[in-house]
């Protein structure tokens, strides 16, 4: 693949595995067996069949009539908010799963900023009958509270992480620090395409079903290969990177990354990484990060706790450096203003997330016949609270 | 030759490295410190410049990171603080600190500013090997700087000797494979992993850091290695007041010769 990772781990100038000494073991296991595991026909055979049967795939590609008609266009939404724990997120957990397996892992940790991959993560434990320990930001854990239940009831142990903003960022150097201390037993599903390689590159794998069933289903409604524009949003990206993952190659499918701008790209508060960031390391991967000159992570802000990351994948950072994909932003208020329109006209309530996919349409200048995708990655319910508080229903 | 090098030369055996992050209690107090250790016996030391996101410490030099950015410590800060170094401390200096704020301010003018203030190695723990041999490994030998690379239990027998070859000062042996501020790890597995690493006679002196707090941790250290360094131990001795008098006191608990 043109836009595909290189053997050092390298997206252009983007990726690498910058862990210490006492991460290297782990990463260097992960590096050494990761494709042949996943390349393996048994694997591949319990993989698709637990997709299938447990997650409820393939999700549909919906033509959304009536947003055709407000937009001019087009526009169908990738259903992955139906899928079982109500986001892209489970395709990776299974993946994960199913490869610490194969590598005699015994115990499973993970980060999670909305709660959507702690679940996916608790549910997939469950499944196999392994421990599952998810750090989440104390500031996650209050808005997102129905989330931490969940795991709880999954059989989940949830290690609340104080330090720093108590946030995602803060969850995820939990996380790597339990995983120094426990380097044999344990694996680590981290749940985007960030970290040191190879995580970007294997997640990024695991969420590829996403466009690799858009695909077929694009051409199964309208006889095309391709649409006109793939559009997603960004946090730390796995969801627009298993949206783009099967057209990347397609030069002329436009690909549109939506950032979450908070309060405002220029407010302070705001997780635009893009727009805000400059290059440098974080979370074990050269990438494109919010930081001061003094090279100090800044504490993002977004009202979704899934995009509340002050990073993004070091292959976003590449696709965003080349120009291979768009990189925009949109506010709180033009998200949930979104995630209400798409209540009203399709009667699906989308997660915060999602709905600042939905808020770019407002944007975007199509063509009638364009055929548009918009990853519509995870389902609202967790987000009840902030929509009703928002809007005083 | 930097100060290291003839550290080790003269000294092979019961070396007593500190570290502390600079900016911690105080933002101006990075050099009172070196001079007192120096002054209490201390044989080198190791000044943190502070990061947002420490992955490898534990909540002691979390803290004091943390504490020290809030106090205004940043790259620039510390170097003109190490302006008057060479005047008042004579004993080798490392930096030790993340990979971020260093690409943030430039390898290449990180390691010319460290060399004129009379630093003689770095540590940066997230520095992979493969990107500091192809792209930063001039800088380090141009500035006569010493990059120090850890090895842990984990580490395999062909890493440690590559890691031997690349090191031209000394290897930095984790005690266990932990965050720092545990617990010095004594069981019998720990024990075969010194002995594994001493029969490889490396070229490169070794030196025993994570988990040492106590006379008895830093002898238990020396029977394996050159030395042993201390570090969330000395961290908690700067929240205390009156701090700079009570350093002579604690580097003589942990060595009393």
């Amino acid at each position: 693949m043109k836009y595909g990772v290189n053997e050092q781990g390298y997206y252009g100038d983007f990726g690498g595995a910058y862990v210490p000494e006492m991460l290297y073991p782990n990463v260097e296991e992960l590096r050494q067996k990761y494709l042949s595991i996943i390349n393996d026909a048994d694997f591949k055979a319990e993989f698709d069949l637990l997709l299938k049967d447990y997650v409820g795939r393939p999700s549909p590609l919906y033509y959304a009539k009536r947003y055709s008609e407000k937009y001019g266009a087009n526009i169908f939404l990738k259903r992955e908010d139906l899928n079982h724990t109500g986001s892209h997120k489970i395709n990776n957990a299974i993946g994960q799963i199913l490869l610490a397996q194969r590598l005699g892992k015994k115990r499973i940790i993970a980060e999670t900023g909305a709660g959507q991959h702690g679940v996916a993560t608790a549910t997939v434990c469950a499944l196999k009958g392994i421990e599952c320990v998810v750090y989440m930001g104390e500031v996650d854990m209050a808005r997102q509270a129905p989330n931490v239940s969940r795991m709880k009831m999954l059989g989940a142990k949830v290690v609340p992480a104080k330090s720093g903003s108590k946030t995602l960022k803060d969850a995820t150097n939990e996380a790597l620090r339990d995983w120094i201390a426990n380097p044999v037993d344990t694996h680590y599903i981290i749940g985007s395409v960030v970290g040191p390689y190879p995580y970007p590159d294997m997640v990024a794998r695991f969420q590829s079903i996403i466009s690799l069933e858009a695909k077929k289903q694009l051409f199964e409604h309208t006889g095309k290969e391709l649409p006109e524009y793939v559009m997603a949003c960004v946090g730390g990206g796995s969801n627009a990177m298993g949206m783009f993952y099967h057209f990347l190659d397609d030069e002329s499918v436009k690909l549109i990354a939506v950032e979450a701008a908070g309060k405002g790209v220029d407010s302070g508060h705001s997780a635009a990484t893009t727009f805000l960031g400059r290059e440098g390391v974080l979370h074990g991967s050269r990438t494109i990060l919010m930081q001061t000159d003094d090279g100090q992570v800044v504490e993002p802000y977004s009202i979704s706790a899934g995009l509340d990351y002050p990073g993004i994948g070091p292959q976003h950072a590449h696709l965003y450096k080349i120009n291979r994909a768009q990189y925009t932003s949109v506010t709180d208020d033009e998200a949930l203003q979104a995630g209400l329109l798409c209540c009203q006209l399709e009667g699906i309530i989308p997660a915060i997330e999602s709905a600042h996919a939905l808020a770019q349409l407002e944007k975007m200048k199509f063509k009638k016949d364009d055929n548009v995708i918009i990853c519509l990655s995870g389902r609202g319910d967790k987000d009840l609270d902030t929509y009703i508080k928002y809007f005083g229903y | 030759m930097n100060r290291l090098n003839k550290l080790f030369a003269n000294k092979k055996d019961n070396l007593l490295s500190i570290y502390y992050t600079a900016g911690y209690p105080e933002l101006n107090t990075t050099l009172d410190i070196a001079e007192a250790l120096e002054k209490a016996g201390a044989d080198f030391l190791e000044i943190g410049f502070p990061y947002s996101d420490p992955v490898a410490d534990g909540p002691t030099i979390q803290h004091s990171s943390q504490q020290a950015l809030d106090n205004g410590m940043t790259l620039n800060l510390l170097f003109e603080q190490l302006k008057d170094l060479r005047k008042r401390v004579t004993i080798p200096i490392l930096l030790m600190g993340y990979v971020n704020p260093i690409v943030q301010f430039g390898v290449e003018r990180f390691c010319k500013k460290a060399a004129e203030a009379g630093v003689d190695g770095v540590i940066v723990p997230d520095l992979p090997m493969y990107e500091y041999e192809t792209l930063y490994a001039g800088f380090f030998k141009d500035n006569n700087l010493s990059n120090i690379f850890l090895v842990t239990p984990q580490t395999s027998a062909d890493r440690i000797r590559k890691i031997d070859e690349l090191s031209n000062s000394f290897i930095y042996l984790l005690s266990s494979s932990s965050i720092t501020g545990g617990n010095l790890d004594v069981s019998d597995s720990i024990e075969d992993y010194y002995k594994r690493i001493k029969a490889m006679q490396l070229k490169n002196p070794t030196i025993i850091g994570f988990g040492i707090a106590d006379n008895a941790t830093f002898k238990k250290a020396c029977e394996y290695a050159n030395g042993a360094i201390v570090g969330s131990k000395f961290v908690k001795l700067l929240e205390t007041e009156d701090y700079l008098n009570k350093i002579p006191a604690f580097i003589k608990a942990i060595r009393p010769s």
